[in-house]
């Protein structure tokens, strides 16, 4: 028999007995509604942090300045004064190091056209951008020659010059920081909120030399930003850099610590991964119940047309015919319902979006996934009853009443 | 083996294996039966007929002896042969109709020619479906569903169904079970017309006035043969039709 015309059997068997079809379908609309909304959802938070992360900079490491120790008191990493810029100097010479900036930070008030506003001060080499992957929106980044010369130049961020110079290019302007005069040589292109949720904007950047001999007095760097030439070499990199620290520290105990954005990475999508995993689990089960549903439904259904099997055998059906035949009806059931659970589970989570402002992607594998899994479920939950119809002697199911 | 007998039986024996003790139902039957002819088996219940219908049907196959249907000895072949014999050599009438509810009269009647082993293309099915229904003077009632027919209209949607794969062989069991006694002729009159164009029926019934339209009367008893003769006094399902329809006339008019 042609698989179009057991389609049609099907679908009129399934058309003859509407609510019963829809009931039937329920589990697996539900199961398969459930793991495209979870998905969507943990996909969607997943996504918005890996870009946030991504936002820091590519295969970026930071060394934190080390912890400060007076009697027992311990401060916390940072606390203790132990990077210098020569210890940046030497970091850049690691192998797969391809650039670096010592940060130094610092909140000011600064003054411009006026108005004044505080904020926070960076200083960075002229590198950071390409470390941050942070493009300039206007002008240009200061120079290498800026940081030798100790140059008053700065760049700043989209919040500041909203500030300080609402309806204006701040470019080629002064701000004042600490009574001093720093040329706005560019903006930094919006960033938006980091995911500690401070404002990255919100920020001045000056060479490093500037703010450590000019703004503020310093010997020591608060970190040292490092960009590895990719992911795949970024723990050789980290592991060269604590050991170049160690031995220009002379110091058995580690006086640093050193991050890299990837465990960052995993540290933050870990949790939403589990809850992914959770929820995905709690739908497999649904869609195993859906199908125990659909097995049910389909030997109610064959007990109940086992007189039109009768009849279907002595006109010449086979028994891998009248298999067929009711394989396809299960499988129809489960497809449909599979079909009407994605539809449902990207509208839910449409909604959600729409309406809590969550980030959701329903990824197309798993659509896919979703759709294969219900149409297997359709087979695996209707091959017994199947299997079962066609094993009916002719002769009974004709007298069965 | 002959090739020109439409059916030929060779001492048929069926026993069924049913608890402690085993059932003889058929014993030794023989028979043959050749194109065209129209031939009631008949017999009271427990004479073996129902059995030997199931054979001749391909729906059972005899515990010993041979069956040739067409020439093709088939009481030897597997389930799926038998399947494909049903289908392309036996058109099945049956007591109730058996027809697929909620399904219309053409869908029905198209409904042998989806197990056809020969594709069969869509408009194929629907001319030969559409002639069937014709042939049974229901051309009309195409897209009536069972229950909006009468239970001779559907006894005619059986038999056009039984018709629609051209077969050897038409097989009737109890084909006026369930039917008044006026339809019982219509359809007897639908199938000596069916019988004068050739087509072989044999007809399975317990009333001897539906036996005496066919041509050849078989009666069985407790799985044997015991007459096998020619119908002397033959009705005519028109004639009888008239003189119904005169009496109920007289009956109204007095």
């Amino acid at each position: 028999m042609r698989i179009f015309a057991s389609l049609r059997i099907a679908g009129r068997a399934l058309r003859r007995n509407k609510m019963r079809s829809l009931l039937t379908m329920l589990g697996i609309i539900i199961g398969v509604g459930a793991v495209i909304g979870s998905v969507s959802l943990t996909t969607g938070a997943t996504k918005q942090v890996e870009d946030q992360v991504a936002s820091l900079g590519e295969s970026v490491i930071t060394v934190f300045s080390g912890n400060f120790t007076q009697g027992a008191m311990r401060g916390g990493w940072g606390s203790a004064p132990t990077l210098t810029v020569a210890d940046a100097v030497a970091v850049s010479g690691v192998k797969d190091v391809l650039a670096i900036s010592p940060e130094v930070r610092d909140r000011e008030q600064v003054l411009a056209n006026g108005l004044n506003w505080n904020t926070q001060v960076m200083g960075e080499s002229p590198d950071y951008p390409q470390i941050r992957n942070w493009e300039i929106a206007k002008g240009s980044m200061f120079s290498d020659q800026d940081v030798r010369s100790l140059a008053k130049s700065a760049v700043i961020g989209q919040t500041v010059a909203d500030q300080l110079f609402p309806n204006e290019n701040p470019v080629g302007q002064t701000i004042r920081i600490r009574n001093l005069p720093f040329l706005i040589v560019g903006v930094l292109a919006p960033k938006g909120f980091n995911l500690f949720g401070q404002d990255q904007d919100d920020t001045v950047v000056v060479p490093y030399t500037s703010h450590m001999h000019r703004i503020t007095t310093r010997t020591f760097v608060n970190d040292i930003l490092v960009q590895a030439a990719n992911d795949k070499v970024i723990n050789q990199v980290q592991a060269d850099i604590t050991d170049l620290l160690l031995a220009r520290h002379r110091s058995k105990e580690q006086d640093f610590t050193v991050r890299n954005q990837l465990e960052l990475m995993q540290t933050v999508t870990a949790t939403s991964r589990l809850m992914g995993v959770l929820l995905a689990g709690v739908a497999a089960v649904s869609l195993v119940v859906g199908g125990i549903g659909i097995m049910n439904i389909m030997l109610v259904s064959v007990t109940e047309r086992t007189r039109e099997i009768g009849i279907r055998m002595a006109v010449g059906a086979r028994a891998a015919d009248i298999l067929v035949q009711f394989l396809i009806e299960a499988v129809t059931l489960s497809a449909i319902g599979g079909s009407i659970g994605i539809l449902g589970g990207m509208a839910f989570s449409w909604l959600i979006s729409y309406l809590q402002h969550w980030p959701t992607l329903t990824p197309w594998f798993w659509v896919a996934t979703a759709f294969v899994s219900s149409a297997l479920i359709g087979v695996f939950s209707g091959f017994y009853p199947a299997w079962k119809a066609s094993k009916l002697d002719p002769i009974d199911a004709l007298r069965y009443e | 083996m002959p090739t020109n007998h439409v059916i030929k039986l060779d001492a048929i024996h069926k026993t069924y294996h049913t608890g402690e003790v085993d059932v003889h139902a058929v014993r030794g039957v023989s028979l043959e039966i050749l194109p065209g002819e129209f031939v009631a088996i008949m017999g009271s219940s427990g004479s073996g007929k129902s059995t030997l219908m199931n054979m001749i049907g391909a729906l059972d196959r005899p515990t010993d002896g041979h069956y040739w249907l067409d020439g093709i000895d088939i009481s030897t072949l597997d389930r799926d042969a038998l399947a494909d014999i049903r289908n392309e050599k036996i058109g099945f009438v049956f007591q109730g109709f058996n027809l697929l509810s909620r399904t219309s009269a053409l869908e029905n009647v198209e409904m042998p020619m989806l197990y056809n082993r020969q594709r069969i293309p869509a408009h194929e099915q629907f001319e030969r479906a559409t002639h069937a229904l014709g042939l049974v003077g229901l051309g009309q009632r195409a897209d009536h569903h069972p229950n909006q027919l009468s239970g001779g209209q559907q006894q005619r949607v059986a038999i056009a169904r039984a018709l629609v794969n051209r077969p050897s062989l038409l097989l009737a069991d109890e084909p006026t079970g369930n039917l008044d006694s006026q339809t019982s002729i219509e359809i007897m009159g639908v199938f000596q017309k069916l019988n004068e164009q050739g087509i072989t029926i044999v007809m399975v019934t317990h009333e001897l006035d539906v036996a005496r339209y066919t041509k050849r009367m078989v009666i069985l008893r407790d799985g044997k043969v015991v007459t096998d003769e020619t119908v002397a006094d033959r009705l005519n399902a028109e004639q009888e039709l008239g003189k119904l329809k005169q009496a109920q006339q007289a009956v109204q008019l007095a």
